[in-house]
């Protein structure tokens, strides 16, 4: 071409041709962005997904403790003092911890109270006290500090899930008065006032709301029948009443207001206690104690405050009296934050702060290796016998074109395949590993032949011809020279193919694997489940704290899997060798 | 290469080693509905902690499934109870008989409120069932009393005091319990409100049947999958739209989502338990009593369900979201389970 412009003499720009080749430049211009973008793209979901999972499983991570100092009591623990290890186990511990725990709070005296108050110990609290002493009975009688799990909604509460808020430095000097069960808190500041006209913007809103509703629902009466009318009409009624009432609350701006459970709570910390307003009025508010103040003095600034949970109480699942308990244990010291330990160390659970994934993970690892020890050696020994052994035939060639298939069958075919086969015909038992490796072997098979045939062809048939050429058998010429050769390419494709045995669901829930599994796999016929069904199953739940036991299944999962195929790729570079 | 060949040796020995020694199964195997799963399995946890016996395996089957499983025999090859979300079927029992599983016990174990929930943000909606049949099946009686295809695309069409908003339903697909409960409980209810369809089912009840049962399928009612948590979550992000699930979901929920009241009446605690709140159904265990005494505590597990720790007023279970029985009908049906009566076939549906 450069030629032909040359020997022309007219210039490159001006060849009739230019326009064509510029098309072809911007085509693949366009081509490259079009690459880039879809890069972009993929990064950014798989960004968006990695970051949510992310976010909502950290969390789960760790838990609220609260440290209690007990006496363990040889009476509640091991009243004939044998410090035999099945009494030891079968001891109170749990009445030692919520005496302990109700020893913070002296004001808790009547039954409920006391319920409330147990309410925020997890219903596992006593476990690690149990562990503690049986793992060393020399400590019963003296005292020890325990960390006591919280409840799962405690736990939500802690980490901010349940409400929002607000907390304000006393601006004034807080005096109060005692009638009867009411307290009267009154500031020489501004603060009761802020507040107030905080609580009546709550009120307009829901006021407003009404009010357009009603006007909405009024226009609507002239084009309709007088049936229609007349329970529209009282439709219309019952809303302008009840946002009469509301009116009738925030019209003046003297008349006190009355807190309920719809509207968010006020607290005020003074001396020590909590007073929650049940009446606020711009000069103070009235209300009942959650913890009796140590004294009734009058307050300096800035010794007292006054937090707002935003959430109202009738949509959160901690109470005021629970908030407020909590609260005080936090700025006490008593409650910590640590790392959950337990969540790989014990089994599936209903409550999802003693939930842990240890079950899952052990039988992940017995299905898998049950599914490798078959897979390998059947799918390796099938790959060698059809790539060097076999004649190509036409019953071969079927046999070939049905391993290309079956790589691509559904997985949840060969879950009813092993329900009929192993489980209805083999009487093998249900929910076992040795099943779930069974079928799973099935399903990755395929993949593997493939592979390993596929690795057998790219050794140069130079090296089985020289084998060949000073003697060695066919059979040796494979075992001694090829196979190893061979094997890093082998290993990659199983640790691929077990990746995607290690993702399973489908397959499992037919024979049986996907179940409520407490007690720890010891084997491969005892029941258990695997990680994908433990973050399937997690999801499902209402309680909002497994969701973020979930993500963190979720996360647990994925580091397994990047761990795997992070070996592939090692094994492939070190092994590798390319002729 | 020896090396290769006497791992599958090994491994071959193992696991005809383990077969053998497989023995009696001395652990509960339970299976069946979705919707009873949260509490079984909170039931199965306790006895497990309590009774120093193995935790009982408690998978989540459907109900439908489950009953083809616990039906299949007697042996400890089949599962010992199974869930469910709704009371045995007259087909299912003489399935379970025809295969000498004869003595069935039933545990009522409580209630679960079905429920039509929304986000708090949205505009708050009251609902009749006739008014959610109209919004929701794919054929409703036109003018003329014909079945006509579903010509609502705002609720405000059905009832001019509902909101001017799209209809737009989040619920369970077919597969799902919860889905044959909205159309017994929602559907078939609300289509019985409309005259013309109440004449229908005198006339022709097959016809009737499929009006009920058929929704439609134009985007108004969205299947959202099996997972009620999905629900809650689209629900959050939409605040126009409304989701189909179980109390204990809109329990768990309650900072964010408010249920809508249906007839007037509010779904809570205290509305399904008295019954005022009609959208609700009895949840189930049935138990094969030929295997009481062969399976180390079932008998036990049994007794475990029907306490007062676990299904009464205050058990552990209503914490979860189970809706229990009044007094009286508790301590009844924790009698019957005692002393091991088993169902009459003939008074089944």
């Amino acid at each position: 071409m450069t030629d032909i412009t040359i020997s022309n003499g007219i210039p490159v720009t001006d060849y009739p041709r230019d326009a064509l080749v510029k098309k072809r430049y911007r085509a693949e211009r366009r081509f490259k962005f079009y690459g880039i973008a879809a890069i972009i793209l993929t990064a950014l979901f798989l960004s968006v997904v990695l970051l949510d999972v992310l976010f909502k499983g950290l969390p789960a991570f760790s838990e609220y403790r609260v440290d209690l100092k007990v006496t363990a009591d040889q009476a509640a623990l091991d009243p004939q003092n044998t410090r035999d290890p099945v009494t030891l186990l079968a001891g109170n511990y749990d009445k030692i911890i919520r005496d302990a725990l109700a020893a913070q709070f002296p004001d808790v005296s009547t039954r409920a109270e006391r319920r409330a108050l147990n309410g925020l110990l997890s219903s596992g609290a006593s476990d690690d006290f149990r562990r503690m002493i049986s793992g060393n009975p020399s400590l019963i009688g003296q005292e020890v500090t325990v960390p006591v799990l919280l409840s799962d909604d405690a736990d939500q509460f802690l980490k901010g899930y349940q409400t929002s808020e607000i907390v304000l430095e006393g601006t004034g000097t807080l005096s109060q008065t005692l009638n009867g069960e009411t307290y009267s808190l009154r500031s020489t500041g501004d603060d009761f006032a802020k507040a107030f006209q905080e609580m009546q913007g709550f009120l307009f809103e829901r006021l407003e709301k009404l009010t357009t509703e009603s006007a909405r629902l009024e226009k609507l009466i002239p084009g309709l029948d007088a049936n229609a009318a007349s329970s529209l009409q009282s439709q219309i009624d019952a809303i302008k009443a009840e946002a009469q009432t509301l009116n009738a609350r925030i019209t003046d701006a003297n008349v006190a207001i009355e807190l309920d459970e719809k509207l968010p709570s006020l607290l005020v910390n003074v001396n020590g206690g909590t007073i929650k307003a049940s009446q606020i009025s711009p000069s103070g508010i009235d209300g009942v104690k959650l913890i009796t103040p140590a004294s009734a003095e009058a307050a300096a600034p800035g010794s007292w405050s006054m937090l707002t949970l935003v959430t109202p109480e009738s949509n959160r699942r901690v109470q005021d009296q629970a908030a407020i308990w909590l609260t005080k244990m936090k700025s006490e010291g008593l409650v910590e934050r640590a790392f959950a330990t337990r969540f790989f160390t014990s089994g599936d659970s209903r409550e999802p702060e003693l939930a842990g994934i240890r079950g899952a993970l052990t039988g992940t690892l017995w299905t898998l290796a049950v599914t490798l020890l078959l897979c390998l050696p059947l799918g390796v020994g099938a790959a060698i016998y059809l790539e060097e052994f076999a004649p190509k035939n036409r019953v071969t060639e079927i046999i070939e074109i049905n391993i290309n298939n079956l790589a691509a069958v559904p997985s949840i075919v060969f879950g009813l395949l092993g329900l009929a086969m192993f489980l209805n015909f083999f009487d093998l038992p249900r929910s076992a590993p040795l099943v779930g490796g069974l079928v799973l072997a099935l399903l990755v098979m395929p993949t593997i032949i493939i592979a390993s045939r596929a690795a057998l062809r790219s050794v140069p048939p130079s090296i089985k011809e020289a084998a060949l050429g000073v003697g060695a058998s066919h059979q040796q010429a494979i075992f001694h020279h090829v196979l190893p050769l061979a094997m890093p390419g082998i290993m990659t494709g199983t640790i691929i193919g077990m990746a995607h045995a290690l993702g399973e669901t489908a397959p499992l829930l037919m024979i049986g694997m996907v179940a409520f599994i407490v007690d720890i796999p010891g084997g491969i016929t005892d029941a258990s489940t695997v990680l994908p069904v433990q973050i399937y199953l997690w999801s499902d739940l209402p309680e909002v704290a497994f969701q973020a036991k979930t993500a963190a299944a979720i996360l647990v999962l994925l580091v397994f899997l990047f761990v795997m195929n992070a070996a592939a790729i090692m094994l492939r570079r070190r092994f590798e060798r390319r002729w | 290469m020896n090396k290769l060949f006497s791992t599958v040796a090994i491994a071959a020995i193992g696991i005809a080693a383990s077969l053998g020694t497989a023995s009696a199964r001395d652990q509960i195997r339970i299976v069946g509905s979705s919707t009873v799963y949260p509490f079984t399995t909170a039931v199965a946890e306790n006895f497990g902690k309590t009774s120093g016996m193995k935790t009982p395996v408690v998978e989540s089957t459907g109900t439908g499934g489950g009953m083809k499983l616990f039906c299949e025999g007697v042996g400890e090859k089949f599962p010992d109870a199974t869930n469910a979300s709704r009371a045995i079927k007259k087909s299912e029992f003489a399935d379970c008989n025809k295969n000498g599983v004869k003595d069935i016990v039933e545990i009522l174990v409580g209630f679960d409120g079905l429920t039509v929930a929304q986000a708090k943000a949205g505009i708050p909606l009251k609902l009749s069932r006739k008014n959610f049949f109209l919004a929701l099946a794919k054929e409703v009686p036109g003018a003329d009393g014909k079945l006509v295809a579903n010509p609502y695309k705002n609720w405000s069409e059905i009832d001019p005091s509902l909101p001017n908003e799209k209809i737009e339903v989040l619920g369970p697909p077919p597969t799902s319990g919860t889905r044959d409960s909205m159309h017994e409980l929602f559907m078939e209810a609300g289509a019985l409100e409309i005259p013309a369809l109440k004449e229908l089912k005198g006339k022709d009840a097959k016809a009737f049947e499929a009006v009920w049962k058929s929704l439609r399928e134009d985007g108004a009612y969205v299947e959202a999958g099996e997972n009620d948590n999905v629900i809650v979550q689209k629900l959050e992000a939409n605040p126009k739209a409304f989701g189909v699930f179980g109390y204990s979901f809109l329990e768990e929920n309650a900072s964010k989502l408010a249920g809508v009241p249906i007839d007037g009446v509010v779904p809570t605690f205290e509305t399904i338990s008295d019954g005022t709140y009609k959208p609700s159904r009895e949840l189930y265990v049935y138990i094969k009593k030929a295997h009481v005494g062969v399976i180390p505590g079932l008998d036990k597990f049994a007794a475990e369900y029907v306490s007062d720790t676990a299904s009464g007023e205050e058990g552990y279970l209503s914490e979860k979201g189970l809706v229990p029985l009044p007094a009286e009908r508790h301590a009844e049906a924790a009698k019957a389970v005692l002393a091991m009566e088993t169902i009459n076939g003939d008074k089944l549906k």
